[in-house]
């Protein structure tokens, strides 16, 4: 047949996986399409009967069902079905049935095998495991964003320079100008019996930069013959050279640092210059940072919150993943939160006794997006007597929690704020709130609690958060009774099944208009891998990290974990490029997605992604049950 | 295929099914072939036709379309064939043919409107002879398809006997003629005429509409072909059963 039969070829070209490919392979399947009719309930495949064609709808509706007679799939114009019996012995595994008046176009098995052989996108779209092709999908997209999600190695030019301690400043500026560095290490040559080196490694025990030299030695007045160890730096902050670039530059915001020695098997490699990231990444959250800092009022910051939303919008377009994003956001709305503490500080006097202020659920988990919530506690040291101290912590948590709200992160409704008395305690009453949550569980008492089991320090007493991870992480982990409850919260909010035409079609066969894919989508993940986090004594915050613990206990099926990140981060990102498109139309943006404006490839993996948390949280329900042993 | 001509056409020609002037035609096609001096018609009737009683889903056939200068067979002529072998359950594309052929009557401008094949583009076509003997041997032992008998039999049966001084014969199933059972066996009645309701459009397009088809753009003689060997797996999928008698159907 020629190839001027448009109306097939033009169908194919409009549809994933046929959009990747090249002209003259399309032209190619066109002319060998088969087209078959079904009417409404006829079955257009059996269970074990033989297949000879992948099936391509045209238009109409099929039903797609498990061997068990369970409903696995609808799938409309554009939706195929087929492959799973193409590809292992071309009998049929799952059952179709046409729901409406149907025609399909049939790929042949021998055109099918030849595009799958030969062309590597249509095999990771069609490919046998669903769960497969996300995981491509994702590879794919990173790929196109090295810049982003590099590791700090690549950007590392070339091998430190180094001095040993008995040189004195003038000697090392010489050499910083000589070398055209901004930076030395300093090394101690006779501190090698440390165990943790081999013992012909010097050990690096300062840094020193332009800035020592300027604020330590010329505006000290110091002489130039001062020995190296008097004006360099020797709480050495460092990264691995495996960390990603943009945990350095936490890193650096963290610690108000420009330098960063780069560590490979405990020797330094490199350092790693502020500005060197900059050449990276000329636009990110750092300035937003800066300028949150430089705020002197309330009024300056509310002006801030646009810089926000840009920063956000700007990521999402230079294809950083979910978790740069997420990341940079909870940076942002820390410093939102210390700046604001600053001013209430200086407001109010000092505070009377040491305070640690919270961060809680996203942004303690560092996966903050721009529609959120200020969730907030305070802990007070254990000296604090409400008569006397009440008032200025009254005042201080009212400052800020207004503040926040002023700069877009609105109130909790559910009253999980330290204005709130009972969240705004001394450390000995946090230490009895989770005891009495761990070891006295029920249900209805943890689901108004979870989110108090992402914990972060912003501010004061950090060393308060760590102790209580620390009780957490005891107490949590052999407790079946409270693992057993926190697993059936966690089983409260479901995905649906997927997609049909422009509706969201739940698994009783119902569809809604939208879908909201924090509710239904990464809440519900998020909560999944805190109860395994709980489980195996992970004391990591963040959804990934605990992932990474998850994976190295080894307590799910294998591969089940890379599942679980892989439909986090693609859950997270469609959310977070719709919160973008939103941004871009100047509509206020929200979670819920409307399933016509997402992209045909986005529905696919979105239906293999909501498949693998349905999985997961079978898996969670039968693992957690009260009294067995974890 | 030019819809508008045949609307008017079709009432002429609809009958019920089951009529005696139904011939048999696998006795037909044998004394054809004993008649036919043409070689390539002679194998073509040699090839056969089935026999009424058999099943519709055991028929190969061939659902064919013609874009023509005008609808006159006797002072018109064909401009564009397209064909598309099909069964009951499938309709295989590859081996499907579309040629473009030189009309020895002149390419009217309202004709050139409708399929969008021009005057330079038929200058440059072979004429039917060219493509007659391999045109025969796909139509030989298929039964052929058409939306509307009034065009492509007797055009074809027109276009040989100008060319090789003999004519053709073959049985066909017209969906059209097949949706008209449907939708014209009575005249609309008061209440319908009362409500404004006129009877179906039993134009191609309009037909594939009511079984849930796609929409086609009309007047490529292989689409064309392409869309009537859809709807006629949709009327039979609706209306008839596999089983149903081939004689029940075909003309």
């Amino acid at each position: 047949m020629q190839a001027e039969h448009l109306e097939i070829l033009d169908f194919l070209r409009r549809w994933q996986p046929f959009t990747e490919l090249p002209e003259e392979t399309l032209n190619h399947v066109a002319t060998n399409v088969e087209v078959s009719y079904f009417k409404a309930g006829d079955r257009i495949l059996e269970f074990g009967a033989p297949v000879d064609a992948w099936y391509f709808i045209r238009s109409g509706a099929v039903e797609v069902y498990r061997r068990n007679g369970d409903l696995y799939n609808r799938l409309s114009e554009g939706g195929y079905f087929g492959e799973f019996g193409l590809l292992r012995h071309k009998l049929t595994r799952f059952p179709a049935v046409a729901l409406e008046d149907t025609l399909v176009y049939l790929i042949p098995d021998a055109i099918f095998s030849e595009l799958f052989e030969n062309n590597e996108l249509f095999a990771d779209f069609v490919e046998v495991e669903d769960r497969t092709r996300l995981r491509h999908a994702l590879a794919r997209r990173e790929d196109a964003n090295e810049l982003m999600t590099s590791r700090v190695e690549s950007l590392v030019t070339r091998a430190p320079v180094s001095m040993d301690i008995g040189s004195t400043i003038q000697a090392g500026a010489k050499l910083m100008r000589d070398e055209g560095v901004s930076s030395l290490l300093i090394t101690d040559s006779s501190a090698d019996d440390r165990e943790d080196l081999p013992s012909h490694k010097a050990r690096m025990v300062g840094v020193i930069t332009d800035r020592d030299i300027r604020n330590r030695l010329v505006a000290e007045g110091l002489d130039y013959a001062t020995p190296i160890s008097k004006v360099m730096s020797t709480d050495i902050i460092h990264v691995e050279h495996n960390q990603l670039v943009f945990e350095a530059m936490m890193a650096m915001l963290r610690y108000n640092i420009h330098h960063l020695p780069v560590l490979k098997h405990k020797e330094p490699i490199g350092v790693l210059a502020l500005s060197d990231i900059i050449r990276y990444e000329s636009q990110n959250s750092l300035f937003v940072v800066g300028r949150i800092f430089r705020a002197h009022s309330v009024e300056e910051l509310k002006v801030l919150s646009g810089e926000v939303r840009s920063c956000f919008s700007r990521m999402v377009n230079e294809d950083a993943n979910s978790r740069m994003i997420g990341s940079a956001m909870a940076v942002i709305g820390r410093s939102f939160k210390q700046r604001l503490l600053e001013l209430a500080e200086e407001k109010l006097g000092p505070p009377p006794i040491p305070y640690c202020f919270l961060a809680l659920g996203s942004m303690a988990r560092h996966e903050q997006l721009i529609v959120t919530d200020q969730d907030n506690a305070l802990i007070l040291d254990n000296s604090y007597d409400p008569n006397i101290h009440g008032e200025y912590f009254s005042d201080l948590s009212d400052f800020v929690c207004d503040g926040l709200d002023a700069c877009g992160y609105e109130y909790c409704k559910g009253q999980i704020m330290a204005t709130n008395p009972k969240w705004r305690q001394p450390l000995r009453v946090w230490e009895q709130y989770f005891s009495d949550w761990i070891e006295k569980p029920t249900a209805e008492k943890l689901l108004n609690s979870f989110i108090f089991f992402d914990l972060d320090a912003v501010w004061g007493k950090s060393e308060w958060v760590e102790h209580l991870t620390n009780l957490i992480s005891r107490k949590a982990r052999h407790n079946s009774t409270f693992l057993a409850c926190m697993a059936r919260n966690a089983l409260l909010r479901t995905p649906p099944l997927g997609f049909f035409k422009d509706f969201v079609m739940e698994h009783s066969g119902k569809h809604t208009r939208s879908i909201n894919m924090k509710r239904r989508g990464t809440a519900p993940l998020a909560d999944l891998i805190r109860v395994h986090g709980m489980a195996v004594g992970s004391r990591s915050r963040n959804s990934f990290e605990r992932l990474e613990d998850i994976i190295e206990a080894d307590i799910l099926p294998t591969g089940r974990g890379q599942d679980l990140r892989d439909a986090l981060e693609f859950i997270s990102m469609v959310r977070i490029r719709h919160q973008a498109l939103d941004l871009e139309a100047g509509r206020e943006p929200d979670n819920d997605i409307e399933p016509e404006n997402l992209s045909d490839f986005e529905r696919k993996n979105l239906k293999d992604a909501f498949q693998i948390l349905s999985n997961a949280q079978k898996f969670l329900k039968y693992r957690y049950q009260p009294g067995r042993a974890n | 295929m030019f819809y508008l001509g045949r609307d008017k056409v079709a009432e002429a020609e609809t009958r019920l099914p089951g009529s005696p002037e139904v011939p048999e035609w696998s006795e037909r096609f044998a004394t054809l072939a004993q008649q036919a001096s043409n070689p390539h018609l002679k194998r073509f009737y040699e090839a056969g036709a089935v026999a009424g009683e058999t099943p519709i889903a055991d028929v190969p056939m061939l659902s064919i379309d013609f874009e023509t200068t005008g609808l006159d067979p006797q002072k018109d002529d064909i401009v564009s064939i397209g064909l598309v072998t099909m069964s009951l359950d499938r309709i295989r594309l590859r081996e499907g043919r579309h040629w473009v052929v030189k009309p020895r009557a002149d390419l009217r401008n309202e004709s050139v409107v409708i399929h969008g094949i021009t005057h330079s583009e038929v200058e440059d076509a072979p004429d039917l002879t060219r493509i007659l003997e391999e045109l025969l041997d796909l139509m030989a032992g298929h039964l052929m398809v058409v939306h509307h008998r009034g065009i492509e039999r007797p055009f074809l049966d027109a276009a040989l006997r100008q060319r090789i001084g003999e004519g053709i014969e073959f049985p066909v199933i017209d969906t059209m003629e097949l949706e008209a059972r449907l939708h014209r066996r009575r005249p609309p009645g008061l209440i319908d005429r009362l409500m404004g309701r006129s009877s179906e459009s039993i134009r191609l397009a309009d037909s594939r509409g009511r079984y849930n088809l796609p929409y086609y753009r009309p007047h490529n003689a292989l689409t064309d072909a392409l869309a009537c060997a859809e709807l006629l797996q949709a009327q039979v999928a609706h209306r008839f059963s596999r089983d149903t008698p081939v004689c029940e159907l075909w003309h």
